[in-house]
């Protein structure tokens, strides 16, 4: 199995399985078109931690939780664990704030759009044309040397400090469960109504999470590197995970009757296209810039890759600004301080990205 | 003495622009490319023979691996 992941058929086998589980959580109870989403659910864990009080959006999602946890053992199973940090942590931090930021204007990560996409929502076209032209720029700045330096290796425990968190996410859960018809538990805020409200049992949404994050580190699935890959070196390897995960989540919404094609009135999206495109432009950009898409960036976490942990602290920042600020879109649209949020997030990833070259590397 | 590119450490797909860089500069010959993560191992690897050039040999080296490529 271990050879069969990192081959075409492997991530295209990874890419049908995210695709189908995605589907099918929104049956056993997730949002819709959100059966996962990396952006939504670490903005639902924010909320959760009541970093922000949007009180339709707090849960503490296990499937971000299950990424981290189970990427962390099948790279210690595949002796792939290497604990590293040091490429430019604050420059991370702060992509990934604007990443959350840009996801937040759309309504969802390059994984939501897939699935949006694949559940009918017209809407999503728009968000992948952005992310398209986002990573474009992003590899505009690659062929002309932008680098963020070079990690080196750290402490075991020091890889061990995010795959931790996590499993105290998790504990925190399970001794602090939602009181039925409570905006608050002991440690933890919970959603009684809206997006946050909707999700999985805890095991179910575990084990899925469990499960994928086993596999796409194995494979290193990525939605942002598959078209990164394609428009920089031709190459299609990643490309087919992406398209296999469109694919399979849409016959299975075929099959259990989640396909409602239309741009209008779609659930947790709304239809201004033109900052439906930009929004997914500057979150693909600071991407890029990063090295991964949300959901890589928690696999990477829990293979030792302190600085992809960074990006993940500045994303779950990102959505308590986003949220606090009156940032993110609902579904009556995009808010006057979200454009301006959107123009500096584009203004702070090209200046990133002109002024951090590294010729030497 | 064959070059040597150093991509420890890069993050993706820096390990990858690098090489090929490298293997655009030599036209032929033999590269050795330092790498410290399977992943860009991996990548290498792939770009490597879609340049049309072939890994020779790949040995660990200091916790990563050292791979040498040539055409």
């Amino acid at each position: 199995m271990k050879q069969f992941l990192s081959t075409r058929w492997g991530i295209i086998a990874v890419g049908v399985f995210i695709g189908i589980f995605a589907s099918l959580l929104q049956l056993w109870g997730n949002p819709a078109n959100m059966g996962i989403c990396v952006a939504c659910f670490e903005r639902d864990i924010a909320g959760a931690l009541g970093l922000h009080r949007a009180a339709v959006v707090q849960y503490m999602r296990p499937e971000i939780i299950g990424f981290v946890l189970g990427s962390f053992a099948a790279a210690y199973l595949f002796k792939e664990f290497r604990p590293r940090l040091g490429s430019a942590p604050i420059v991370r931090f702060v992509l990934g704030v604007f990443a959350m930021i840009g996801a937040l204007i759309f309504l969802g990560c390059p994984w939501r759009a897939l699935l949006r996409l694949a559940g009918g929502d017209w809407n999503a076209i728009l968000g992948l044309l952005g992310l398209a032209v986002g990573i474009w720029i992003g590899t505009l700045f690659l062929r002309n040397g932008y680098n963020l330096g070079r990690t080196h290796k750290t402490h075991t425990s020091a890889g061990w400090i995010m795959p931790l968190i996590m499993l105290g996410f998790l504990v925190i859960m399970l001794f602090s469960p939602q009181i039925s018809g409570e905006n608050q538990s002991k440690l933890l805020f919970y959603s009684v109504e809206g997006p946050g409200s909707l999700h999985a049992p805890l095991i179910v949404s575990l084990v899925v999470g469990l499960g994928i994050g086993f596999l796409a580190q194995k494979s290193r699935f990525c939605t942002m590197g598959a078209i990164r890959d394609l428009i920089l070196f031709k190459q299609t390897h990643l490309f087919g995970g992406l398209v296999a995960l469109a694919v399979a989540a849409f016959l299975t919404n075929l099959v259990v009757g989640q396909f409602n094609p239309g741009f209008v009135g779609q659930p947790v999206a709304h239809n201004m296209h033109f900052w439906n495109f930009a929004g997914v432009g500057l979150a693909g950009l600071a991407y890029t810039l990063a090295g991964g898409c949300p959901g890589r960036q928690l696999f990477l976490s829990g293979e030792g890759d302190g600085d992809a942990s960074v990006f993940v602290i500045g994303m779950i920042v990102g959505a308590a600004v986003a949220h606090n600020f009156g940032l993110a879109s609902s579904p009556a649209g995009v808010t006057t301080g979200g454009i301006y949020a959107v123009i500096i997030g584009l203004v702070v990833c090209l200046l990133i990205g002109f002024t951090m070259k590294d010729k030497t590397a | 003495m064959a070059t040597i590119v150093d991509a420890r450490g890069l993050s993706c797909p820096q390990p990858v622009i690098v090489t090929i860089n490298e293997i655009k500069k030599a036209g032929q010959g033999e590269i050795t490319v330092l790498v410290d993560t399977d992943t860009a191992k991996e990548n290498v690897t792939r770009a490597t023979n879609a340049q049309g050039w072939s890994v020779l040999e790949v040995e660990p080296d200091e916790g990563g691996y050292k791979i040498k490529i040539g055409k």
